[in-house]
């Protein structure tokens, strides 16, 4: 089982969401968050003053799939979030090592 | 016939003064009463307009603050209001109006002149304070609403570090001496109204009164914590920009009231054409402010900057405030729109000096509101030179003695909160309650 962390502009979670469903993938965890990476923050200007965005907001997801899923997964998000500029976000895959449906104590591959 | 019904007493009303056929004596509207009646309707529309100012000021205040502090701005603003009323009773309407009655002819009324006194319960014109004129109650809420002005105008540079109680303290100082003594020079029939310094409805003798009070205020307060750090300043996003907007349109809607009021007069179809003169130059003074503003912020800042759109329309509407009647509408429109462009190029020139002001109340009434009263030799009957030594008594003077009651206050109680408590939010320090309780950490 692969655990995929996504960050995405906040405007591409619909795009990203139908994409992930049409490919099989049956759950998610979204999150909002502020971060940075080579976007690295922006200015804006308040009455006058010049001030610094820091953190751009973005969308975290958080998806647990089947091995071989993951290639799918990761493919569909990259296509329907990337929008070219600077700031389309990050994808990193991690090994999960184990499952679990609270329901009904199904395991892994069966609790996805 | 519904119609029929309203008219007839209409009728009456027109013909009697004219036909002089007074059958029943109390009924009788004659022409000097008629006139007192207008009159006096005048000053009570307009008061409460100019009333519902406080509420445009509060919500301006109230949107442009930080969350953490709005509830504690909503208090100043009904605490400064009241109290203003009750300083307006007990010191200030004698002291601002003397009647000829000076201890230092054309400059000082005395120190505590009596208090206000309304005319008696269901008086006839002969028994009227001034027959030609008004009845005093309605002189009176009108010129009250104009003096509470002043101190809402404080209230909002000061906003988020400065204590209650002596804020408080020195509204009932403003409006109970300050500012009635500055503006008796003029409308209590002074000095500078003997000079000729015109100022219709208080560019200067209210506006930039307020502002240079504030002015001195910021100065002697120092700016909020981080404002300005390492030779850069740093933005604090106001609360509620809907309500900023809400507080913008209100204080448009009682400038009416401000402007059109000060009039003085409404029994004549002269005095019904110029006040109506009044609202349209009011009116497109402030269009023109705020356009101006979104063109100027589109340009220097790339984006519109709504806050600048609110102080702009605002700008307008003091710069015409000197002279609302003589100009044509166009210029009204160019007045406005000088008065605009001045806020918006003075915001930030107020940063540079590191003097904090909250709402942009000093360059909004200050600024603009000296640029109004200078603007009357353009349209209305006074001098340059007379315009100037106006402005420079009366501002120079409000900040002079504003300065001296901050200093003193400084000294005595202290009037800013402590580091933790403006960091905090002076709702939760002062109060002990919040605007906004759901959205907080806890």
């Amino acid at each position: 089982m692969k655990f995929i962390i996504a960050t995405i502009k906040p405007f591409k979670l619909e795009e990203v969401r139908e994409a992930l469903t049409e490919i099989g993938v049956r759950g998610m965890m979204v999150t909002e968050i502020k971060g940075f990476g080579s976007q690295s923050g922006h200015t804006e200007i308040y009455r006058g003053a010049e001030y610094a965005v820091n953190f751009v907001p973005k969308i975290k997801l958080e998806i647990v799939v089947s091995a071989d899923m993951a290639d799918q997964v990761i493919e569909a998000i990259t296509k329907t979030a990337r929008t070219g500029k600077i700031g389309d976000g990050k994808i990193f895959v991690l090994d999960a090592q184990q499952a679990i449906r609270v329901r009904t104590g199904e395991t892994d591959g069966d609790a996805l | 016939m519904k119609l029929q019904k309203i008219l007839l007493p209409a009728a009456a009303l027109v013909a009697l003064p004219v036909t002089g056929f007074a059958q029943d004596d109390a009924a009788t509207v004659g022409a000097d009463e008629f006139v007192w009646i207008m009159n006096s309707l005048l000053f009570l529309i307009g008061g409460f307009l100019v009333f519902f100012m406080a509420a445009g000021f509060a919500m301006l205040e109230g949107g442009l603050v930080r969350s953490k502090n709005v509830a504690m701005q909503m208090t100043k603003n009904v605490g400064l209001f009241s109290i203003a009323a009750i300083m307006y009773w007990l010191i200030g309407y004698n002291l601002m109006y003397p009647l000829g009655d000076w201890a230092i002819e054309g400059y000082f009324s005395g120190l505590f002149p009596s208090v206000g006194v309304l005319e008696a319960v269901g008086i006839t014109l002969a028994d009227a304070d001034d027959a030609a004129y008004a009845s005093t109650g309605s002189d009176y809420i009108f010129q009250l609403m104009f003096c509470a002005a002043t101190a809402s105008i404080v209230s909002g540079a000061l906003a988020e570090r400065i204590k209650l109680w002596p804020f408080l303290i020195f509204s009932a100082v403003l409006t109970g001496f300050i500012y009635p003594l500055t503006a008796s020079w003029t409308w209590g029939g002074g000095w500078l109204s003997e000079a000729g310094f015109s100022d219709f409805a208080g560019s200067t003798i209210v506006h930039a009164c307020g502002a240079a009070a504030a002015l001195a205020g910021a100065i002697v307060l120092g700016p909020r914590i981080g404002k300005y750090k390492d030779g850069k300043v740093n933005p604090m996003p106001g609360s509620n920009l809907a309500l900023a907007t809400l507080g913008m349109f209100i204080l448009w809607l009682g400038w009416f009231g401000f402007n059109g009021g000060s009039q003085l007069a409404m029994g004549t179809v002269g005095d019904i054409a110029d006040v109506s003169r009044i609202f349209s130059n009011t009116n497109m003074a402030a269009a023109s402010g705020a356009v101006t503003a979104l063109i100027l912020t589109q340009i220097l800042y790339k984006k519109v900057d709504l806050t600048m759109v609110l102080n702009g329309a605002l700008a307008g509407l003091v710069s015409i405030t000197a002279e609302p009647l003589a100009p044509t509408l166009f210029g009204a429109l160019w007045i406005g729109a000088i008065g605009s462009g001045i806020v918006v190029f003075t915001i930030p020139l107020l940063d540079k000096l590191k003097i904090d002001d909250v709402v942009g109340a000093i360059p909004v009434h200050g600024f603009a509101g000296i640029w109004g009263t200078i603007a009357v030799i353009f349209y209305g009957d006074a001098s340059l030179g007379t315009q100037l030594l106006g402005i420079v008594a009366i501002v120079g003077s409000v900040f002079v003695l504003a300065l001296i009651m901050w200093l003193i206050l400084k000294a005595v109680v202290g009037i800013r909160v402590g580091e933790e408590e403006e960091i905090n939010g002076l709702d939760m320090a002062e109060l002990g309650m919040e605007a906004y309780p759901e959205f907080s950490k806890g």
